[in-house]
């Protein structure tokens, strides 16, 4: 144990804002019609994703969920319409400044939404929690184009990793704003579709707020061929890397295959949200008890 | 990092000579003593950064331990590096035959240790017979010798003192027992234990 303080980390002010924000966050979609469910943390499928890594619960039979997105796209196959998940999530290894293996994500579901549909709701958001302000769109391609690699980082990193590390490098150089990201290549698509009219680009969008990624949506993906396409790409990539094998998740595809209504979706990182809010350095002082104070 | 279920604690592996740990990035933290190019360092800073759809990196800042340079490194998130076998152990000073300062350990062992003139650095200077320091130890042999921030030395060579001349004025050299020459008030004599700051190698008092 690396500390034994059983005091929480945060101030009991920036405790008793997290409650207040949690409340503005619920009002925001009781207003809109957008239902409030909940889904298991503990799954028995994860994320193909090469880059997020779930904790795998031993004797538990499954997975630490990384994001309420697959069981929330089973609701919506369903037919229970609009909804929500405000809670925890769990990704391995992730810990620093902006990330803790175990955070809060707001996760919503739009049907009949596009991507551009959903920026604005998303904005409302953050505007509803941190205050208004103009958001400025900037594609993918200016984002990494204002990411420069030092002499160091480009003898230490693979070249097949400069993409990922300029990103880092570009977001911490944008400085204070509100900004979208979009137009991202078809290679960064996850689960958006690609653009009817340019299949190079996809409909995916962050949301990056002085320098942080705040929120990642979609125009979702509904055709169940390219879901399985991009699940075997994954599993290609994760071999490749060495990385454990993950099996798409057979009820999600079910699911997609049943049919998913055409919908738009987002993800926000709460406590990040949180951070903006308090003007806070580091999430350890936004969480009550963060990695070290378990 | 303990407590991890997912695959990242697996990644601790032997090395290649079969009895030295891994660390992974996932473990890095300040005061790990690990090899970079062959050379032992240790980890002063470590962030973690990772775009949310992307390959997660740390930016690791380590100190090598031989040279005192701060290096920068990033790594790819998940890749190892050797342990480096280093301990930092206290030490007594024994005697210098002029090529190595020879050093013991102060506990029931009393194994003795020699230190070149590369690992002594500027510590010799300051060092004095039975003083006791921090000797860094890597796979067992001294490479850099820390000692406490004041020591106390004789003055062995030194113009006279000047009488009447104890509150202000200018400075003189004044060779110590180590045979460092450091500058000192006028009223100083030969045969008095001056206390040294070894960080600034500066005189602050009379001990």
């Amino acid at each position: 144990m690396d500390d034994l303080n059983w005091a929480p980390g945060a101030s009991l002010a920036a405790l008793r804002d997290r409650g207040v924000a949690l409340a503005l966050a619920r009002q925001f979609f009781a207003d809109r019609d957008v239902l409030e469910v909940q889904t298991p943390l503990l799954g028995a499928a994860s994320v193909t994703d090469p880059n997020i890594q779930a904790l795998v619960v031993e004797g538990g039979n499954g997975y630490l969920q990384t994001s309420t997105e697959y069981h929330q796209k089973r609701l919506l196959a369903a037919g229970l319409g609009d909804n929500y998940t405000l809670g925890p999530v769990f990704r391995a290894g992730e810990q620093g400044r902006l990330h803790n293996p175990e955070f809060i994500m707001l996760e919503w579901y739009r049907l009949g939404f596009d991507d551009r549909a959903l920026m604005s709701e998303v904005g409302e958001l953050v505007d509803a929690l941190l205050g208004p302000a103009l958001y400025e769109t900037l594609s993918y391609a200016q984002l990494l184009a204002s990411g420069t690699l030092s002499v160091a980082e480009r003898r230490d990193v693979p070249s097949t990793n400069h993409a990922d590390l300029r990103v880092v490098n570009a977001l911490e150089a944008l400085g204070p704003g509100r900004r979208f990201i979009v137009d991202y290549p078809a290679g960064e698509a996850v689960l958006a579709r690609l653009d009817d009219a340019d299949s190079a680009i996809a409909r995916r969008f962050e949301l990056v707020v002085d320098g942080v990624e705040l929120a990642n949506g979609y125009f979702e993906l509904t055709d169940p061929a390219v879901h399985r396409e991009r699940f075997a790409a994954d599993q290609q990539v994760r071999d490749q890397q060495g990385l454990p094998p993950v099996n798409p998740d057979p009820r999600l595809l079910a699911a997609v295959d049943a049919g998913l209504p055409s919908c738009a979706g987002v993800a926000l990182g709460f406590d990040r949200l949180l951070q903006l809010r308090q003007g806070a350095q580091s999430l350890t002082d936004v969480q009550a008890f963060g990695w070290l104070r378990r | 990092m303990p407590g991890f279920t997912g695959y990242h604690a697996s990644r601790v592996s032997l090395g290649k000579h079969g009895c030295m740990a891994n660390y992974s990035t996932n473990e890095f933290k300040a005061g790990l003593k690990v090899l970079l190019e062959g050379e032992p360092c240790s980890i002063l800073e470590n962030e973690f950064v990772k775009p949310g759809k992307g390959q997660a990196f740390n930016r690791v800042k380590m100190r090598n331990l031989k040279s005192g340079r701060v290096w920068e490194r990033t790594f790819k998130s998940g890749e190892s590096i050797e342990a480096a076998d280093v301990l930092e152990t206290d030490m007594e000073f024994l005697y210098s035959d002029g090529e190595f300062w020879h050093f013991m350990r102060t506990d029931d062992s009393y194994e003795q240790l020699a230190a070149d003139a590369a690992a002594v650095g500027e510590a010799k200077d300051w060092l004095k017979e039975q003083d006791t320091c921090q000797v860094t130890l890597w796979n067992d042999a001294p490479i850099a010798v820390e000692l406490p921030n004041f020591v106390e030395l004789e003055v062995t060579e030194t113009d006279p003192g000047l009488k009447g001349d104890t509150a202000q004025g200018g400075t003189k050299p004044a060779t110590l027992q180590t045979g460092a020459i450091v500058k000192v008030p006028l009223f100083i004599n030969i045969g008095e234990v001056l206390r040294i700051d070894t960080r600034t190698g500066e005189y602050v008092s009379r001990a």
